[in-house]
């Protein structure tokens, strides 16, 4: 547990979900989710929770994105609002 | 700015680069997810990550390529059998313990089939059942990649 990386990681996760709710482009907002779940998952090995980082690696940063992809191919690209 | 469909439609899966690199790196990734299921009961992962990995392995094939590609690889039926026999290998073990006298997922009453250490019994079977979960993950991402991408239809998507 080293302090100074706990504060940097934070600070990134949250500069990445405020630009994922920001962005209009959706799988512009989709990649930058996929940024999210990776810092959260550097985030939690930092803490020690190696399993919960795992799971998050494979199926926040892995699979989500893909499925989020795939419903974004489904609709338009630009957002509405 | 293009959308995704036309994108896809102009040939987007023919990228020579892309297709390389998918062939290299999925043997690699399968080999990580199979390593992931097998030590799953003493160190970080188990069946859910490496069903996860499996299948994530399995989806950038159908990123890659097209769908009609990712099924000739890993057919619908195939898929179907193997989903449903890892939620069968999970309940069938459990249930299997129960019949045998002791409680839902209590491997160590096994040793009334094999006469092995009661202890090594339920390392055993901890394995056997993340073996179970790995296949069923594995094969229910797949399809619900397919299912996303075709819009049910299972003939033609990203």
């Amino acid at each position: 547990m080293i302090w100074q990386l706990d504060l940097l990681i934070l600070l990134m996760v949250v500069i990445c979900a405020i630009a994922t709710i920001t962005i209009r482009d959706l799988l512009g907002a989709a990649i930058v989710f996929g940024a999210y779940s990776f810092l959260l998952c550097l985030l939690w090995a930092e803490m020690g929770a190696v399993d919960v980082a795992f799971t998050e690696a494979t199926v926040g940063a892995g699979i989500s994105t893909i499925l989020f992809i795939a419903a974004i191919f489904r609709t338009t690209r630009r957002s509405k609002d | 700015m293009k959308s995704l469909q036309a994108l896809a439609k102009d040939g987007g899966g023919d990228n020579l680069i892309l297709q390389t690199t998918i062939r290299l790196t999925v043997p690699f990734i399968q080999l990580f997810g199979l390593y992931v299921i097998v030590h799953g009961h003493y160190s970080p992962g188990g069946g859910f990550q490496g069903g996860v990995l499996l299948g994530a392995a399995f989806i950038l094939i159908a990123l890659g390529y097209d769908l009609p590609t990712s099924k000739r690889h890993f057919p619908v039926r195939t898929n179907a059998i193997l989903a449903n026999s890892g939620a069968l290998i999970y309940t069938g073990i459990a249930t299997l313990c129960a019949l045998l006298g002791g409680y839902f997922l209590d491997y160590s009453i096994l040793t009334r089939l094999l006469p092995i250490d009661p202890i090594e019994w339920r390392s055993l079977g901890i394995f056997l059942v993340e073996v179970g979960v790995g296949l069923g993950v594995m094969c229910i991402m797949l399809s619900l990649y397919w299912d996303m991408a075709s819009g049910g239809q299972m003939e033609e998507g990203l």
